[in-house]
């Protein structure tokens, strides 16, 4: 399963939920807001960081762009839409709005 | 690779419709086929041709009017039309408005939904 | 692709009343239900709130989904699911959850099926599409 996360962690419970929900082999994709989740030392990071032990998490590297995100959690692959269609193939889809 | 695209939210409120975009692009560019996509919520905005954004920025309903124009089935929820005051005099050309169970059936007949919203 | 019936869930996410989403969503379940499609719901975070017995949107002027909810398995959408979690963290109980309609055979009113995150992961892992509404 794809889980797709697109709203900001600080303010939104989505990440959480995903998190929650999440199993085995499951992929991460962090989109619009959701990029936030990536950034390195913020009161959530630690998410991310967790769930990096177990699952690949990606964020498209056009909303990291947009947003000025420089300094991202190490582990977290910057992905393009490209990237979201090939992990369609292999995944169903799963958005936490 | 057969995708139902399901959008949630109207144009420039939330990123939905954009994302949504960027996929579908992409995917088509893959040789994948865009199977369906369905507005519903405040999604059945995006088709409303009377959007008129400053010049320098993107026409989403235009967008989608050329992906209808291209083959794609560009369908509105009626239901959630008629709530918010999109008819089909308002509609951009190769788009339309049909029933919850176009998505029913799109859903049935595609390998992929993916849901775009807030 | 298999021929047997397409698995969709269903999930409701967000709180009732204040936004559209709870009461639209219940218009697609009845929908997709009729479709022949497996259909599961699940009602995960605020989506739990819209589960509440005892809601009454009189006085705000406006229509709601209760009576619709009530009527759930009425139109054959029957696996519905409450989050455990999602309840315990908003101090609800089976007690506070609304009927959804009747058991299709004891004729009994049945509410939401309480489940565990784990359980629930489980049914979406199992699912050919996940509608978020």
């Amino acid at each position: 399963m794809l889980h797709t996360v697109n709203k900001s962690p600080y303010s939104n419970t989505a990440l959480e939920s995903c998190l929650r929900f999440i199993q085995q082999d499951d992929v991460i994709l962090l989109l619009e807001d959701g990029v936030y989740a990536a950034a390195n030392g913020t009161r959530i990071s630690h998410l991310i960081e967790k769930a990096l032990d177990t699952h690949s998490v990606y964020a498209i590297q056009a909303d990291v762009k947009a947003r000025g995100l420089q300094d991202l959690i190490t582990g977290v692959k910057l992905a393009d839409y490209q990237d979201f269609v090939k992990l369609l193939e292999t995944h169903r889809s799963n958005a936490w709005l | 690779m057969k995708l139902t695209i399901l959008i949630l939210e109207g144009p420039y409120n939330h990123q939905a419709s954009d994302s949504a975009y960027q996929l579908i692009q992409a995917s088509l560019a893959s040789g994948h086929e865009i199977h369906g996509v369905f507005f519903y919520h405040d999604g059945v905005y995006n088709v409303n041709k009377q959007m008129d954004p400053p010049q320098d920025d993107r026409h989403i309903a235009n967008r989608w009017a050329e992906l209808g124009k291209s083959g794609i089935d560009i369908v509105v929820c009626i239901a959630a039309a008629k709530r918010r005051g999109i008819t089909d005099e308002v509609l951009v050309p190769d788009t339309r408005i049909s029933g919850l169970g176009q998505l029913a059936k799109m859903t049935m007949e595609s390998d992929r939904l993916v849901v775009f919203g807030d | 692709m298999s021929e047997s019936p397409k698995k969709v869930m269903i999930t409701v996410r967000k709180a009732p009343h204040g936004s559209i989403y709870v009461q639209e969503a219940i218009e697609v379940m009845f929908i997709v239900a009729s479709f022949g499609m497996e259909l599961s719901v699940a009602f995960i975070d605020d989506g739990v709130l819209a589960l509440k017995s005892g809601q009454d949107t009189g006085e705000l002027g406006i229509k709601g989904f209760m009576a619709s909810l009530g009527a759930l398995t009425d139109f054959e959408v029957t696996k519905v699911y409450a989050d455990q979690q999602s309840l315990d963290d908003r101090n609800l109980s089976e007690d506070d959850l609304v009927f959804i309609g009747e058991d299709e055979e004891t004729e009994e009113p049945v509410k939401a099926k309480i489940t565990s995150s784990e359980n629930i992961a489980k049914m979406m892992a199992e699912q050919d599409s996940i509608m978020s509404l």
